[in-house]
């Protein structure tokens, strides 16, 4: 019954065009407790932060946003998913971290025909082959930020590099995409479980490896571990620590803290990237949440703005699903990353630049814009997606 | 394979080893002497961790805050032991597995509302440097300082334990329950120290690898597993079963993820050795613990002849 209306709605659009949906629901599972729960709150705050901004509005409706926490559990995310696809009926599914909490739900929340929008996580499988016209990821493919790091110790000229990353779809993405460019030798290729806190092991192996830099992809919790014991361990001073932009982002610097100056991080936006649409973003960031905005909760925001804009490309009419995923993919706002668009596949296209963590003018400390390390860069598999 | 990989391997193993005792030493002593499955033992170690970092926050001492998470903790454990566990002991293991899994719920959603999902713990700055063991080789003083607080602990438990009256006690109680009540001991108080103690030992675990992991909600559920091996491996209720049980599976744990990932590329192809090695070595204790199993059923020291 749903699927004929459905059919109706996207074929014959003008008999239903007379009225738009009174809301928007946004159903938004993210990691929200245990270790890594400051990145699922950054991706919040800063998709909230965006709504306020726009007077409690997605395109001009009245938006809910219903928030669970999949406590990094892909059973329990899938739970959640559930509800909020058969009992909340929301339009929307977002705020996912962890790449295998979203291939757990993608499945059912792609064959309910809801569009999913990947705020962190980007997994590679959906770039490919098993790209989908409801699957949008507004971040970054799973292996950009690791690509662009293989780029940037390449250019070093670092010829020994160890690899370190958690057992999991992100790790081995970050894994590929990092081979992809570092042209010198791989040290050691090491993989930890995922959520592991003391990384005693791995750094034993890393000191026997002598590498001349280290390139280590963990999320959250588990990064802030590993940059403290490997700052404790004294290697520090022999071996330049490379992470991606989140592994050195605020709530790493709050942790650690002097230590983290001088460490190169890889991403997709830096805090003082200079457009008006990110210094609004960075003003109103910190004067709502009393803190700087990490690159989550810039993925966050932009995730709203884009539904917020798209959302008014269409008028309200969220029904139309087709017109809804032009306008998606059109991602006709001002994103705080600057330029970027989608490829065929739904995922962004964009730069990648170098960041290194400094002391401002004002005695904080953050990330400083150092290049751009790739240009209108998308990913690898964008030529297996046959979708039009 | 070098001898400074081994060695700080052989560190790495024996911390995490010793960490683990402090644990499985007041699990083995209630599981041995009680006959009491207590899930919710993770649940002081968690309570532990957080009172240190309250104690640290508010004192600015780190081994202050120690010292009073010790006592606190103990005295949480203590007052659970009476109020609700102590109402368990004549009912089978399925009740008490059920009412302490109870309480790890009902402590978890606690901390949360007292303290938040996670506190920051951080090391003494004076430890947060590392020190130079052999040349080639600076080690964390941190990790150095738990093996040794570890090592102290593991001997005084042993001569409190062997050379006391009240150790004396909870091996009579831990080889023979009955008798040991038969005999005129008050088993109701000694229950009770017992407990307290544990909980105490667990404090010791939590705020000392709270600056190294994190101090956060449900940190005793994992590691309660492996210390639930380490009492099965080495025998339940017995003090030195723990002691070689901790280090034996912390010493197995490391060395598996530091050389099995390495070994299997000896033999097979990189891709499937990358895949495999990780999550062979995360099984590798639990294989250790089935073999022990198999030839000695009792674990390697049972308490009871």
């Amino acid at each position: 019954m749903k699927r004929t209306l459905l059919a109706l709605a996207t074929a014959v659009p003008i008999v239903f065009s007379a009225h738009a949906a009174d809301k928007v629901k946004v159903g938004f599972i993210s990691t929200l407790s245990g270790p890594n729960a400051a990145i699922g709150g950054d991706i919040r705050d800063g998709f909230n932060l965006a709504i306020k901004l726009a007077g409690g509005k997605l395109g001009g409706l009245p938006a809910e946003v219903i928030v669970a926490d999949d406590q990094l559990n892909p059973d329990v995310a899938k739970q959640n998913a559930d509800r909020l696809l058969k009992r909340d009926r929301v339009d929307f599914v977002t705020g996912t971290v962890f790449s295998n909490v979203v291939l757990a739900i993608a499945p059912q929340v792609l064959e309910s025909k809801t569009f999913f929008i990947g705020p962190n996580a980007g997994p590679a499988q959906y770039t490919g082959a098993q790209c989908n016209p409801f699957f949008f990821v507004s971040s970054w493919p799973s292996e950009a930020y690791s690509e662009a790091a293989g780029q940037y110790v390449t250019q070093r000229g670092f010829k020994n590099v160890v690899f370190l990353a958690p057992n999991y779809q992100g790790g081995k993405d970050a894994a590929n995409g990092f081979k992809r460019y570092y042209k010198g030798k791989l040290a050691e290729e090491l993989y930890t479980k995922l959520g592991q806190l003391d990384y005693a092991a791995e750094l034993a192996q890393i000191r026997a490896a002598k590498p001349d830099a280290l390139y280590v992809f963990l999320p959250g919790g588990m990064g802030i571990n590993f940059i403290k014991q490997f700052v404790a361990s004294g290697m520090s001073k022999d071996i330049q620590l490379v992470v991606p932009l989140w592994g050195s982002d605020q709530d790493i610097i709050r942790a650690v803290g002097d230590p983290m100056l001088g460490l190169f991080s890889l991403g997709h936006w830096t805090i003082d990237l200079d457009n008006p649409a990110n210094k609004r973003f960075v003003a109103e960031f910190e004067k709502e949440y009393k803190r700087l905005p990490t690159g989550y909760a810039a993925s966050g925001y932009d995730t709203g703005l884009l539904l917020d804009a798209s959302i008014r490309k269409v008028k309200g009419k969220i029904e139309d699903k087709e017109a809804l995923r032009a306008a998606l993919k059109s991602a006709d706002f001002k994103s705080v990353r600057g330029d970027f668009k989608f490829g065929a596949n739904q995922f962004p296209v964009q730069s990648y630049y170098l960041q290194v963590v400094a002391k401002t003018a004002d005695g904080k400390i953050a990330h400083k814009t150092m290049g751009t390390v790739l240009t209108n860069r998308g990913d690898a598999y964008v030529q297996d997606c046959k979708m039009k | 394979m070098s001898g400074i990989l081994l060695l700080e391997q052989s560190l790495n193993g024996l911390q995490f080893g010793l960490m683990l005792f402090l644990l499985a030493a007041g699990l083995t002593l209630v599981f041995g002497i009680m006959d009491m499955i207590n899930l919710a033992h993770g649940s002081l170690y968690m309570v532990g961790a957080f009172l240190a970092a309250t104690f640290a926050e508010l004192t600015g001492s780190f081994w202050l805050a120690v010292g009073l998470s010790l006592v606190g903790t103990a005295l949480i454990g203590m007052a659970l032991e009476m109020s609700v566990l102590r109402r368990l002991y004549a009912r089978d293991h399925l009740s008490q597995v059920l009412a302490t899994f109870a309480i790890i719920l009902i402590a978890n959603e606690l901390v949360r509302i007292i303290w938040g999902p996670q506190v920051p713990l951080s090391t003494p700055p004076a430890l947060a440097g590392p020190v130079q063991i052999v040349p080639g080789l600076d080690y964390s003083s941190y990790r150095l300082v738990i093996i040794a607080v570890g090592l102290a602990v593991a001997v005084l438990l042993y001569l409190a334990v062997a050379r006391t009256r009240a150790g004396m006690l909870v091996r009579a109680g831990a080889s023979n329950r009955e008798m040991a009540i038969a005999m005129g001991v008050n088993i109701k108080r000694l229950f009770t120290i017992v407990f307290g103690f544990g909980a105490a030992l667990c404090a010791i675990a939590g705020a000392m690898l709270g600056p190294i992991l994190a101090v956060q909600v449900g940190m005793g559920e994992s590691i309660l597993i492996l210390a639930f091996v380490v009492i099965v491996i080495g025998g339940i209720g017995s003090i030195r079963g723990a002691l070689v049980g901790a280090i034996l599976v912390g010493v197995v744990d490391t060395m598996g993820r530091a050389f099995l990932p390495a070994l299997l590329r000896e033999f097979l192809r990189a891709d499937l050795a990358s895949a495999l090695g990780p999550a062979l070595a995360s099984i590798l204790i639990y294989v250790l613990m089935a073999a022990i199993l198999f030839w000695k059923p009792q674990g390697l020291f049972p308490a009871r002849g």
